[in-house]
């Protein structure tokens, strides 16, 4: 079981910074994500995109906004359990809470911070009959591991940068590489897109488009796959292999949070208040784009002034009976729970005049 | 004109005449927002969701899509010919009248 003081369910910009906010108080976090890396839509969706709206940025891509938020809160060394989704939660009876993973991680909490964005980002899934079989069984919809597919045969299908970059990845883990795409157009970084042209001249990429995975084949995992040539003929051909990787991107879902018992309001968690923003649930928080009240505005810089309200909050949840008193870091420095620490430069004042 | 009338169904089937202003460099998925319509815009407007994917029912002509919308329509589901995602289409006078029909999520 995994113990901390504020578990911080989703890692974009807004459960990243709250890590921050908590950390200047002394609480420690643990981070819990459906996706495999940190940064939430700003890594899976647009992390080359500049963002232009957030204070002391003219502009910044949202992946470099992701790195300079894991910088910060390094010295606070939060916990991570990425790749798997918050399934449920039990209150305990000192007002704790136990938040329990898809894949059966417990975690145990005085506070639960949900800053889940628009929802836990799900894997677009292609249409096939009984697809859900081979899931976990040779069938993937994200890269956790790439040593898993040490020489085996891949057939990863998509026409995106994760198509393309993993492709490119695995040409040189994996016995086999084998990209679909539907289109012979991809969407993706220019150099990604030449890169995977020159593994394919290679030949330690084949490339199939126009074309279409149809089905899965194979007894208890995927054993074969069967694809579509969208040419006139609409040839059929099947593709021996000991995975299939789909990489169509992914949607938002609001998911398990939404049977907590929290009192939801057109998709978002609604909070009783702008003091907080604590939920119904006494101890359950929700930050960011994954919130609703009057005035809601849905931009990450909103999202870190709700934490940094909510994380003192949290530590008065958890103090009752300390007096809180915030702190400007101008003054106090930051102090990481490894030992570092940072603090302005003392001035030092000198006399002038004559002696 | 500041104002231009635009129709816009949602995924019930229910018909909203909603003004558009033409003056506030409006995207057709800010217009869907700002009636709250469920429009998700997951990416905040960068072609790269589909959240606001949209089917244009009138006979306006909306032009060329332009080359990231064109490459997410590409990957999104429930694409037709006449899909569109409403933040690649400015608000401008000539789509007074505009129908469009907010497609199908996920």
């Amino acid at each position: 079981m995994i113990t901390t003081d504020i578990l911080i369910i989703g890692a974009g910009p807004t459960g990243l910074f709250t890590v921050f906010e908590a950390g200047l108080l002394k609480l420690k976090c643990h981070i819990i994500d459906a996706l495999a890396q940190p940064g939430g839509q700003c890594s899976e969706l647009y992390p080359k995109k500049p963002i232009y709206d957030i204070p002391g940025f003219p502009e910044v891509l949202a992946g470099d906004l992701v790195d300079n938020l894991m910088k910060q809160i390094e010295p606070f060394q939060p916990g991570f359990t990425l790749g798997e989704r918050a399934q449920t939660i039990e209150k305990q009876d000192d007002g704790s809470f136990i938040v329990t993973t898809s894949k059966g991680t417990q975690h145990h909490a005085k506070v639960v911070a949900i800053a889940g964005g628009l929802g836990s980002f799900e894997p677009r899934k292609p249409t096939i009959e009984g697809i859900e079989k081979y899931e976990d069984n040779g069938l993937a919809y994200m890269i956790k591991d790439p040593e898993v597919y040490r020489d085996k045969k891949v057939v990863i299908a998509g026409g995106g940068d994760s198509a393309l970059d993993w492709s490119i990845f695995l040409a040189d883990v994996a016995a086999e590489v084998t990209l679909v795409h539907r289109r012979e157009e991809f969407r993706g970084a220019l150099d990604s897109v030449e890169k995977v042209q020159d593994l394919v001249d290679e030949n330690k990429i084949r490339l199939v488009t126009p074309a279409e995975v149809l089905d899965i084949k194979g007894e208890d995992k995927v054993e074969s796959v069967l694809l579509q040539h969208n040419d006139k003929a609409k040839r059929m051909e099947v593709i021996e292999c000991d995975a299939f990787i789909p990489l169509f991107g992914l949607a938002p879902k609001l998911g398990p949070i939404a049977d907590w018992g929290l009192e939801i309001e057109k998709n978002a968690i609604k909070v009783d208040n702008t003091l907080d923003y604590q939920t119904n649930i006494p101890g359950i928080y929700a930050i960011g784009d994954v919130n609703t009240y009057p005035g809601k505005l849905k931009l990450i810089l909103c999202g870190f002034h709700e934490a940094t309200l909510m994380c003192q909050s949290a530590y008065q949840r958890i103090f009752p009976d300390k007096r809180y008193v915030m702190k400007y870091t101008t003054v106090g420095g930051v102090n990481g729970f490894d030992g570092s620490r940072k603090e302005a430069e003392k001035a030092v004042v000198k006399k002038i005049g004559n002696h | 004109m500041e104002d231009i009338n635009i129709t816009i169904i949602d995924r019930e089937g229910i018909e909203h005449k909603v003004l558009a202003p033409t003056d506030m460099n409006m995207n057709l998925m800010e217009v869907c927002k700002s009636y709250e319509l469920p429009v998700q815009a997951v990416c905040g407007g960068m072609a790269m969701c589909a959240t606001c994917q949209c089917y244009i029912i009138s006979d306006h002509d909306l032009g060329e899509r332009n080359d990231d919308e064109q490459a997410m329509l590409w990957e999104a589901d429930h694409v037709k010919d006449n899909s569109r995602l409403g933040c690649q289409i400015p608000i401008t006078e000539d789509l007074d009248g505009l129908i469009v029909e907010l497609a199908p999520e996920d």
